[in-house]
This record gives structure tokens, C-alpha cells and sequence, in this order.
């Protein structure tokens, strides 16, 4: 296949920061190349660059043998893009975005040619065409944004995290569609923060602080971690616990937990006796597992954080209740006509991880707000800390901490004044006001960016910012709405030690979450699909429930993908009987 | 033009579907206007003054019931200065007048030597001034009548007329006025905030990636506006003339000239604070700051020009709204003058030429 983008020592330089710091590469027709790398690496930098929306400082890049500079024109006919937050008109039906973009590119078709029948058919948008965009679901969105960048059968299509916040089935569509596209001939360039994607890519691009750290397939890069996985099984006693101290040992360099088992990455070269003496310790099997492209990625970025979390370890542990810490029973919630939580019921013990899984619209947001106090239930019991949230929501409310998934900062004010705020927000005396503003900021490593505004500090620090806010007051209750949607794996790590430690001192924590990786860490994992609760399990259990002989060993991914397709199934079944 | 023909039917289907443009464009003008024929008035009446009979001649009782038949004052009539003098300390009355004890005699000496006193609340400048001159009127009316003592309030009414033609006056000036502002809001906040949203919403992104030029997406966003922008002009000034009682001296078609003109600066002022603000909120504010309230305050909608500080004065020229006031209050009050639009017009499409040079140096299909 020929090669499409050529770049030679690209450079792109905003005021100070370098965000590109010279990047060469080759990307050639008929193959799916992946971009990854941490948040601020510079991926969207490149892809801009590469659709002529940018101007490099220096070096040169060609698009279909046009010159980003001079031959913008000539790229953008031959090129699809799809920006991030792909501009799609929401005050436009699916049908008008799609026919808005054909004739942006003059295609000779019209709603009923053949090319809008294949592309509405392709992203099974069909039924709804005359629907809003803004009335679709985060994983429409992405395909409508997909169909519109594909008008005019572009030779390059350029797609920037296209999977953000979209479920894993309509994930599994997308990546479908595009593979598609790939065996025709286009070149693809996939920019994403999920690891599991790059490593299905034909060629992964690993970008580091501007550069780039790995070009070539990703097996290549896994094959340097052979020997070095291994994943811990049957661990007797506290897994959790187990990891914290595997993590701390000199000869890990990763580490997470997978269901019931944890798995460790080797640094290099490191022997396997410290971990089988770990191993040994919990009366585990400790056994060598295939490396993954994730293993790899974080050894190549310089190993994982710690396995020590500083504010649980500041933190005294909370008196055991062997009672419910989380109930809900019955709980209904309607809009109108529409039921958007359906009778759901489930307890969560103190101490225990609870995840809240589901596709995009399938109600686990507005279960989770219920239990809250954010959403009242129209029918149905809430209960947080044996308080029903109907009775006494502000109560309720000192007990628990919240994060929402956009970290909910105040840009106008600076880090230090962020938490004042909210340590004065939950009521905290003076004296212990002071205290614990003080601490968040020793423990979270703040000191050095006080006076800066949340906006302008780098993803990692605004996530412990925002962790700091909602534990000020020492909750019991820990709601966490898609905590790491968007952020890589590191900063994930260092979040998930953080929330393993606090587990550890007898929080509770409920948390949704589309990234499969973390579900793996939750003790329970419910399921939620068109309102109601599907199934509630162990991620082990979650799994074994689908594995067939075809499948002998499921994901997670593969678990909630034919569980939800499953009910789906089962329903229209019961809908044409009737 | 197929990509042209593409943006405008996507911009038609948004202005459709927006209903803060339709609010805009077809709610707030007969709101507005509403408004400034009824509520906003820059004249005075049911002026509450006090009247101080010191005298108890005929010549003073008559003067006094003068006063008192005015329609536009209410009278508190007292023989004691002190207690109007408390009333206005304490803002129940605007002003006082006083007729001295020695008004008969001094009136029967020769007519140049009769006096009153009249003492105004000048916290409220306008208001003083005019209750003062309101005052003196009806005294100067009645010396001119008074050679026989017992003045008959009736024949007043002549001379009043002069003065006080007040509720049709103003409203006469402010209705044109008011679709000054209209026109301000469509042209510059309505699109100024329409471009800024693409930038918000991500959706400029994706059509810079198109082959689509910058030409063709700024003409796309400024035909629409400018048809919502006719479209609300022409239903102001039916309103204005059918339900407000302004008349319409000259001519429709010379009123939608100068509106189209108008459009113009107003245009290419939103598009200009949309390529330097790319989100809905600091586009706002600037059109707010620089669009709505110079045309507010500046235009000579509600304060004329001739009376501002010399640099204020000279500021007023850079402001579009201060020629479409001119042109309107001339279309509407005084008739089809030529000379005046031409020079209006003129003074528009040079202020206009100045915003859209800026943007389009300002504008090109890269991010940054």
C-alpha cells in the first residue's frame, strides 16, 4: 500500500511549551494506525496538524502527497476528520448533518442514494433519521460524527479519541466499522486513551511528552515483556492488600487488580522470588500470564505509582459496621413517560467497591444520583448510612463524597481557594478547617501549584484536587461518576492506589465507569441495561456467566457486551410476541 | 454554491429551530417598543408642587387657582412655607411656588415688578428644570392676562399647548429609535453569539476539515441574519405605524434601505467579536459593552448628541447607531431627505468596512 502522511521532524511550539518536539513517521493506506500515549502528550496537536488546522513551527508533514502549508485545500478533499468533540449541528436531524457534510464535499448524493442508504445502514442509524442529533446517545453521536467525516470516501480519515465515553457496545460497532473502511484501502489514524484499542490496532504510535517513544505494531512492543506478567491467583485473605504490598516491591514495576486476581509486571530483568514469596504469603498461585499491550505501555512511560496511598495512610480507619452502608430497593425513577430506572434494588456493605455499569442511556446515572440526594425517586427507598435520602438528604449529604466526572472545579478560583471553598462547603470548624486544607495539600503534593487556576494544571494534579475536595470531611460514602473518563492509564493507577487505600480504612465507594480495566477492581459489579438492573456479581462470576466453548475466557468487555445483548435479544423476542 | 447553498440551509434550519433567535428577532421588538411608547417617557406630568398663599388679595387667589387648573400639576395649597418646605426635604413634593405677601401690591405698581418664588428638588435635574419652567409658564401666561384680576383659567389653555404637547412628542422619537436597538441586538449579539457557539460547540472544527472556505462559512452565517434582520424591521415599523400612532412621513422603501445599510457595521460587528471571543459568554458581554449600549447611549436614541461633552461628541461617530437613529427619526417624522440618508448611509458602510477588513484579516481556516 502506498504511504499516505509523511511527516519529517515536525515541530509544533505554543508560547513556551513544546508540544511537539520533532516527530517523524510514515503512515501508509489500507492499515489501522493507533495513537496513544499519556494525557498532554500531544496526540491532538498531531491529528490537528495532520488535518491542516494547525501550522507546524517547524519540519513538514504531507497528507495524500499535499503539503500541510501550501495545500490545504486540496487535503481537506481527501481527507475525513473527526475533531474530539466532533461538531455535530444538534439542532439538526441525523439526516440534515449527514446531507449538510455530503454537499460540503459536493457528493453527487442525495438522503435516498446509494452512499447515505450504506453509511445509515453501516451505523444503524437508519431508524433514526429524522431524529435530533442532540436527542441521540453518546455512541450514536460518535457514529453520526463517523458517517459525516466518511461523505466522499476520504483516502485518510483521522479520528480524535472516537471512543471516548461511549459504552462498550457501541465501542465493539464502531471499531467494526472502522475495520471495514481499513480493508478497503483508507488509511486510518485512531487516536485513543484505552489501551485494549491500540493494541487491536495494525501499527500503535506511542507518543511521550511531543515525541515518539514507539512506532510499529504493538505485538512488537508487548513481545519485549515476555516472562515478565504474571497474574496471582486464588488469593486467600485480602487482594487488595495484596497489591498495595506488591506494588512496593522493588522488582514490580505494575501492578492492578483483575477481578479476584492481581497482576504484577516484573521490571526488567528482575527475578520472580519476591513476588513468590508474596504469593506464597496469601496462599496463592502465582502464574505466568501473556503480557499486554498495557504492560508494556506503562513499563515503556516508566513503571506505575506506588502502591501506597498517602491520604489513607494519614487517615484513622473507620469503626466496622457490619450493616448496609448503600440500599436501595424498589428504586423508580420517571420522566414523564419514560422510566429511566426501573425497580432497581441492591445493597453495598461498608468496605466494599461497588460498580455501576451499563450503556450509554441505560439509566446508571440517574440510579446513581438518586443515591446521591441529587435526583428524587419517584417510587422506591434510598438509603445512604441507614438515612433514607427522602427524610434527611442534608444528613446524608455530610456523609458522603462526591466526584463527577468533569471534577466540578471552580477555574475562577486557585487551587488553594478550591479548597477552602469546599472544606467550607461540608462545615468544617475554623481550626479543623485549616487542618485539613493542610493535609490535602502535604498528601496530594499541591504546595507548588496553590495559586494556579484548577484549569490551567495538568490532568493528574486537577484529579487529586478533585479527590481532595470530596474527602475534606472524611466521608464514609464515596460516589465516584466516571472518575477517569479521558485520562490515561498512569493517572489512572495513581487514582485507583488512592481509592484502593481508602477501601482499605473501611470507605465504601460506589462508582460507574465505561473502562473495563476498572471495573476488574470493583468486589461487585451491577449491570444496568434499558433501566433495569441485568445482573449483579462478581467480575469473575460476571464472566463466567457468558463463557462458552468459543469463549472460554472472557473479558470483561466480553461479559457486558453479551449480557446486554443478551436482555436486548430477549426482549424484542418478548415485544414481537406480543 | 453547492456548499454555499449546503451552510445556508443548515444556518435556516438553525434560526428555525432556535428560539432564542425567533425570541430576538419577533418577541422582543413589539416588546421594546412596547416599552418605549408607554413606559419609558421623557416627559412629565401629574407633577405633585406645593403653592404658598401668602397674600390675600384677588390678583393672588386668581394666580393661585391659575395653578390649580393646570392639569399637569397637582397642587398642595398652604399658607405656611414651612410645611411645603418639609414636604420637599422629604421628596413629597418636586418644587414650590410662593406668592409673597406683598404680590398686589407690587402688581398694581407696573407689571414688570410682580414676582413669585418658585423653589424646585434639583436631585432630579431634568425634572427640576422642567417643573421650574412648567411654573413660570403658567405665571407668564397669567400676568399677560391679567389686566382684569380675576384671570379665567380657561384662556390659559392657548398658551399651554406651546408648552406641553408631551405623551405624542416623545413617543414619536423613541419608537424609531427603539428599532435602532432591535436591529443592534439581531445584527450584533444574535451573530455574534451564532459564532461563537460553533467555536464552543466544536463544531467549527469539523467544518474547517471540509473543503468548504472561510468566504463561503462567514457568508453563510450573515445572509440569514441580515433576512431576520429585514424581516424584523419591517414588522417594528408596521407596528410603529399602526399600533404606536408615529407617522410615516417618507417612504417604506427608503425605510428598508437604510435598515439594510444599517445592517451592514451591525453584521460585521457581531462577526468581528465572534472571531476574537470564541465562546458564547465574553461574546456576549462584548456585544453588550460595545454593540447595545452605545446604541442605547451614544445613538441619540435617548440623549441628544448636541448636548454631550465635545469628546463624547466625536466618539458618537464611530457608533453605526448613531446615523441609523438620524435616518429613522428623519424617515419616519420628517420625510424621504435625501441628503440626510445619503450622508448616513455613507457614514454606516464606512464604520461596516472597518469591522469586516478586521475580520477577514483576523480569520483563516487554522486553529492556532
Amino acid at each position: 500500500m502506498a504511504t499516505e502522511i509523511v511527516i519529517t521532524d515536525l515541530v509544533k511550539q505554543f508560547g513556551e511549551t513544546r508540544a511537539l518536539a520533532g516527530i517523524s513517521a510514515r503512515i501508509p493506506g489500507g492499515r489501522l494506525t493507533g495513537l496513544v500515549g499519556p494525557d498532554g502528550a500531544g496526540k491532538t496537536t498531531l491529528m490537528r496538524s495532520l488535518a491542516a488546522l494547525m501550522l507546524p513551527t517547524a519540519g513538514s508533514i504531507t497528507v495524500c502527497g499535499y503539503d500541510v502549508v501550501s495545500q490545504a485545500a486540496e487535503i481537506h478533499e481527501n481527507t475525513g476528520y473527526m475533531p474530539q468533540r466532533f461538531g455535530l449541528y444538534e439542532d439538526l436531524t441525523v439526516i440534515e448533518n449527514m446531507r449538510l457534510y455530503a454537499d460540503l464535499r459536493k457528493l453527487d448524493a442525495g438522503p435516498d442514494g446509494e452512499l447515505f442508504n450504506r453509511l445509515l445502514g453501516f451505523t444503524g442509524l437508519a431508524p433514526f433519521k429524522a431524529r435530533l442529533a442532540g436527542a441521540l446517545s453518546g455512541g450514536m453521536k460518535q457514529k453520526l460524527g463517523l458517517a459525516c467525516a466518511l461523505m466522499a470516501r476520504p483516502r485518510v480519515l483521522l479520528l480524535d479519541e472516537p471512543s471516548v465515553g461511549v459504552d462498550p457496545v457501541s465501542r465493539q460497532d464502531l471499531w467494526q466499522m472502522v475495520q471495514e473502511l481499513v480493508d478497503e484501502g483508507m488509511a486510518v489514524v485512531w487516536s485513543t486513551a484505552y489501551l485494549d484499542e491500540a493494541e487491536r490496532c495494525q501499527d500503535v504510535l506511542l507518543l511521550d511528552q511531543g515525541r515518539i517513544v514507539y512506532n510499529g505494531p504493538p505485538r512488537e512492543l508487548t513481545a519485549r515483556l515476555v516472562g515478565r506478567s504474571f497474574l496471582m491467583t486464588d488469593i486467600q485473605g485480602n487482594r487488595r492488600e495484596a497489591l498495595t504490598r506488591g506494588l512496593q516491591l522493588p522488582s514490580v514495576r505494575d501492578g492492578v487488580i483483575q477481578g479476584a486476581s492481581v497482576r504484577l509486571v516484573l521490571a526488567e530483568g528482575a527475578a520472580s522470588d519476591e513476588i513468590q514469596t508474596l504469593a506464597d504469603s496469601y496462599q496463592a498461585r502465582l502464574q505466568p500470564t501473556s503480557a499486554r499491550f498495557e504492560d508494556a505501555f506503562i513499563d515503556l512511560l516508566g513503571g506505575g505509582p506506588g502502591g501506597l496511598s498517602a491520604i489513607a495512610a494519614k487517615m484513622a480507619p473507620l469503626p466496622p459496621t457490619d450493616g448496609v452502608m448503600v440500599r436501595c430497593h424498589e428504586l423508580t425513577k420517571r420522566f414523564g413517560d419514560f422510566t429511566a430506572t426501573d425497580k432497581v434494588s441492591f445493597d453495598v456493605r461498608q468496605g466494599e467497591i461497588l460498580g455501576l455499569l451499563g450503556p450509554n442511556g441505560a439509566g446508571k446515572s440517574t440510579t446513581f444520583k438518586m443515591l446521591c440526594g441529587l435526583l428524587k425517586p419517584t417510587e422506591g427507598l434510598a438509603e445512604v448510612v441507614g438515612l433514607n435520602l427522602r427524610d434527611s438528604p442534608s444528613e446524608v449529604k455530610l456523609q458522603l463524597g462526591y466526584m463527577a466526572q468533569k471534577f466540578s472545579l471552580y477555574g475562577l478560583l486557585s487551587v488553594r481557594q478550591n479548597l477552602e471553598f469546599f472544606s467550607g462547603v461540608y462545615g468544617l470548624k475554623r481550626k479543623l478547617r485549616r487542618e485539613r486544607v493542610q493535609e490535602m495539600i502535604e498528601v496530594f503534593e499541591l504546595a507548588a501549584i496553590l495559586d494556579n487556576s484548577p484549569d490551567d494544571i495538568p490532568l493528574g494534579f486537577k484529579q487529586r484536587l478533585a479527590l481532595a475536595c470530596a474527602l475534606m470531611h472524611r466521608p464514609r460514602v464515596l460516589f465516584l461518576d466516571e472518575p477517569t473518563s479521558g485520562v490515561d492509564p498512569l493517572t489512572r493507577r495513581e487514582f485507583w492506589t488512592h481509592i484502593t487505600g481508602l477501601v482499605g480504612k473501611g470507605v465504601t465507594v460506589m462508582v460507574t465507569t465505561h473502562f473495563m480495566e476498572e471495573a476488574e477492581y470493583c468486589d461487585r459489579v451491577a449491570l444496568v441495561n434499558r433501566a433495569q438492573l441485568i445482573a449483579l456479581d462478581t467480575p469473575d462470576r460476571l464472566k463466567a456467566m457468558v463463557a462458552d466453548d468459543a469463549l472460554p475466557d472472557p473479558t470483561m468487555e466480553d461479559a457486558f457486551i453479551r449480557l446486554v445483548e443478551r436482555q436486548n435479544a430477549l426482549e424484542d423476542a418478548r415485544e414481537h410476541a406480543a | 454554491m453547492r456548499r454555499l447553498r449546503a451552510l445556508l440551509r443548515k444556518e435556516a434550519y438553525q434560526v428555525v429551530r432556535d428560539p432564542a433567535a425567533l425570541l430576538i428577532a419577533f418577541v422582543l421588538p413589539p416588546i421594546m417598543m412596547f416599552l418605549y411608547a408607554f413606559a419609558v417617557s421623557l416627559d412629565v406630568e401629574d407633577v405633585r408642587v406645593g403653592v404658598v398663599l401668602e397674600s390675600d388679595g384677588a390678583a393672588a387667589q386668581s394666580l393661585a387657582m391659575a395653578f390649580d387648573a393646570t392639569p399637569f400639576l397637582r397642587v398642595t395649597p398652604t399658607r405656611h412655607r414651612e410645611e411645603v418646605e418639609d414636604k420637599l426635604v422629604s421628596g413629597k413634593l418636586r418644587a414650590f411656588a410662593v406668592i409673597p405677601a406683598d404680590f398686589e401690591s407690587r402688581l398694581l405698581a407696573g407689571q414688570g415688578l410682580a414676582a413669585i418664588q418658585i423653589v424646585t428638588d434639583a436631585s432630579n435635574p431634568n425634572t427640576a428644570s422642567f417643573t421650574a419652567n412648567y411654573l413660570q409658564g403658567v405665571f407668564s401666561t397669567w400676568l399677560s392676562s391679567a389686566d382684569n384680576t380675576a384671570g379665567s383659567p380657561a384662556r390659559l389653555e392657548v398658551e399651554q399647548r406651546f408648552w406641553f404637547n408631551p405623551e405624542l412628542r416623545s413617543r414619536q422619537v423613541l419608537v424609531p429609535g427603539a428599532i435602532a436597538i432591535v436591529m443592534t441586538m439581531i445584527g450584533t449579539l444574535l451573530t455574534a453569539l451564532v459564532m461563537s457557539r460553533e467555536w464552543e460547540r466544536g463544531t467549527m472544527e469539523a467544518i474547517l476539515a471540509t473543503p468548504a472556505t472561510m468566504g463561503e462559512i462567514i457568508f453563510s452565517k450573515l445572509l440569514p441574519y441580515f433576512v431576520l434582520g429585514a424581516l424584523a424591521t419591517a414588522g417594528c415599523a408596521f407596528l410603529a405605524v399602526q399600533f404606536f400612532g408615529v407617522p410615516m412621513q417618507g417612504s417604506f422603501a427608503a425605510l428598508m434601505l437604510i435598515s439594510g445599510v444599517f445592517l451592514v457595521p451591525a453584521l460585521g460587528q457581531g462577526l468581528l467579536i465572534s472571531t476574537l471571543a470564541r465562546n458564547q459568554f465574553l461574546a456576549s458581554e462584548l456585544a453588550v459593552l460595545t454593540g447595545f449600549l452605545p446604541a442605547f447611549l451614544l445613538s441619540g436614541f435617548l440623549f441628544e448628541i448636541q448636548s454631550m461633552p465635545w469628546l463624547i461628541q466625536k466618539i458618537t461617530y464611530i457608533i453605526p447607531a448613531r446615523y441609523y437613529v438620524s435616518s429613522l427619526q428623519t424617515v419616519f417624522l420628517a420625510g424621504d431627505v435625501w441628503p440626510v440618508f445619503l450622508h448616513d448611509m455613507a457614514g454606516m458602510m464606512a464604520v461596516g468596512a472597518v469591522f469586516f477588513a478586521i475580520t477577514l484579516l483576523k480569520s483563516n481556516k487554522r486553529l492556532g
